[in-house]
């Protein structure tokens, strides 16, 4: 690129052909030059993506806090904002995604480690070439469908260990939701096992370890920032999962850490509003924005939990 | 050991009971006039003939925007990018994008698209907001697709004299194709069974008639109309019946999310056998 510039100076004294390919050569490097901008502008699109996340739950969460102070905001006990006695307890709606990713991840977790664990250090080749796609597959399933399953079958199932169980729970969902995240706890955690060098095992196979000695005390240990931020993609998932609450814990507000009970997430009250026709720009418009934009908070702080995790016990082999 | 095998059985076993409980369900209601039938009050009678219309347009519409705009990013990254700290952010971001829940997606798309862009609850606000959510998917997809390619093919092509363009163009898109072809399937089979960020733009449940179609009689011949037409799709059609109380419109619920898995399976199954393939059969 940075021949055009003597060539542009020498051009003028330059006959015939040799201009010709000049403006030629010249015009390439022009063509070069728009074809790099939009690739950039390309890549840029994501960036813009982020910005206007932020700048559409930002302002319109900005005039939500002028109507409603931060503070009743994060104390209030209720959470009844379509009301005439209108209350704004973020609480409340919390307590329903906290409660459903509680019992999610008490699924998840432990499943997710454990298969992990066989995959990568007992299976047979051929298990993991059939598993692993498998895995995928579950994962790939809509969630709209694992709410279906939740709300007919798991519901109907627990019902006949718990007759009091009511037709919406948060111990369904939360279920169903775990089985769903198992996919994404075991495939992080297993690529994290995997990258542990022979050598580490081979090591402890020396001092006279046994396999499960080895896999639990050498291999989970070494891999274990892998593990954390498998986790930490599962708690993200949860908490910002939306139809299956929506569909199998009810969307009844209510403050609760029992999972036997319905109550909505956060999530399942964003989709309740937007399937009733709330008029722009009106308080119970706004309050889905100030919603989103506490979720958004939530899974941010998991992303930078982490980020920092991941350093922090980062092996070097 | 035994605790391994355990485990992987209550995914297979949980699958295995989604998919039979569905399929026996839905089985009895799936039918040609499933297919050709718009949802009614009726439920012997309601069909998905909108949803799957619809859905097949939002795809074209997602498509559209993500595959040129995910490629060309993963190029940029791959190819262009110089090490600096506007790279940073962008590859930072992208792995935040990555994380945040598909009904944020909805939220930007409600105030931005609907509102401030004048889209309305339109065929074209949803395919935006689907090409958003699956373009960190492409972008992802595509710069593990370049990366594999050996550093040799490029200063061969360089040697010959050829421009940067013309080596991402000539060598780094065709070698790259079945990569990026397996990201975008990925891609295209989540966007098909997201429903949170379609219902949160506004999405109506119950659509009996279909978007104008693309094809006139008169000139000009096609016509870009059904890009602003409303809508609904397959999940929002299937969370529709399942909320509603009788169990004659579960039994729709069913059919219709067997159809949708059995799509989104299709397309998994065909992206993880392309991986495959991709696995196999090159040899530098």
């Amino acid at each position: 690129m940075s021949a055009v510039a003597p060539g542009l100076a020498t051009s003028t004294v330059l006959q015939g052909s040799d201009s010709l390919r000049l403006s030629r050569r010249r015009s390439r490097v022009v063509r070069e030059r728009v074809i790099e901008s939009v690739l950039f502008l390309a890549a840029l699109v994501s960036v813009f993506t982020t910005v206007g996340i932020v700048y559409i739950l930002v302002k319109e969460s900005v005039v939500f806090f002028q109507h409603v102070s931060l503070v009743s905001f994060l104390t209030d006990r209720q959470w009844t904002p379509l009301f005439d006695d209108a209350h704004f307890g973020i609480m409340v709606l919390l307590s329903g995604t906290l409660t459903s990713s509680a019992v999610a991840l008490m699924i998840a977790i432990p499943l997710g480690t454990v298969i992990a664990i066989y995959l990568s250090e007992f299976a047979p080749f051929k298990l993991r070439e059939v598993a692993k796609p498998f895995l995928e597959l579950l994962g790939g399933v809509p969630t709209i469908v694992y709410g279906y399953f939740a709300l007919v079958f798991v519901t109907p199932l627990l019902q006949r260990i718990y007759p009091d169980l009511p037709g919406f729970n948060l111990l369904a969902a939360g279920i169903v939701m775990g089985i769903m995240i198992i996919p994404y706890v075991s495939s992080i955690s297993e690529d994290a096992m995997r990258a542990v060098p022979m050598s580490l095992r081979e090591g402890s196979y020396a001092m006279g370890a046994t396999r499960f000695q080895t896999a639990t005390r050498v291999v989970v240990p070494a891999a274990f920032s892998g593990i954390a931020s498998a986790y930490i993609l599962g708690i993200s998932r949860a908490v910002g999962e939306t139809m299956i609450l929506a569909i199998a814990a009810g969307m009844q507000p209510n403050l609760t850490f029992n999972p036997l009970e319905p109550a909505a997430t956060i999530t399942a009250y964003i989709v309740q509003v937007a399937l009733g026709d709330l008029p722009h720009g009106s308080v119970g418009y706004q309050t889905i924005f100030a919603a989103g934009l506490t979720l958004m908070l939530f899974t941010l702080a998991c992303n930078i939990a982490g980020h920092a995790l991941r350093k922090r016990f980062r092996e070097s082999y | 050991m035994l605790v391994g095998v355990l485990a992987l059985m209550v995914g297979v076993l949980t699958f295995a009971a989604l998919f039979a409980n569905m399929a026996l369900d839905g089985i009895g209601r799936l039918s040609w006039d499933f297919f050709t039938n718009f949802p009614s009050r009726r439920p012997a009678q309601a069909g998905i003939l909108s949803a799957w219309v619809g859905s097949t347009l939002v795809m074209l519409t997602t498509a559209f925007f993500a595959v040129p705009l995910g490629v060309a990013s993963g190029i940029y990254l791959e190819e262009y990018a110089a090490k600096s700290w506007v790279t940073d952010i962008i590859e930072i971001n992208i792995t935040n994008l990555a994380g945040v829940p598909s009904i944020v997606y909805g939220l930007l798309a409600l105030g931005l698209f609907v509102y401030q862009f004048g889209l309305g609850q339109s065929i074209l606000a949803a395919g935006l907001t689907l090409a958003l959510l699956i373009l960190p998917v492409v972008i992802v997809a595509t710069r593990e697709a370049i990366r594999s390619i050996p550093q040799g093919i490029r200063e061969g092509a360089y040697a010959l004299g050829a421009t940067q363009w013309q080596v991402s163009k000539d060598h780094i898109i065709p070698y790259s194709m079945p990569g990026i072809l397996t990201g975008v399937i990925i891609g295209m089979a989540r966007a098909i069974g997201e429903t949170a960020p379609i219902i949160t733009i506004g999405a109506l449940t119950f659509i009996a008639f279909l978007p104008p179609a693309p094809l006139k009689a008169e000139a000009p011949f096609v016509s870009f109309d059904w890009l602003f037409s409303p809508f609904t799709v397959m999940p929002i059609q299937m969370f529709n019946w399942t909320s509603r109380p009788e169990a004659a419109f579960h039994q729709n619920a069913a059919a219709a999310g067997f159809v949708l898995v059995l799509m989104t399976l299709a397309m998994n199954a065909l992206a993880i056998w392309l991986r495959y393939r991709l696995r196999k059969g090159i040899e530098w």
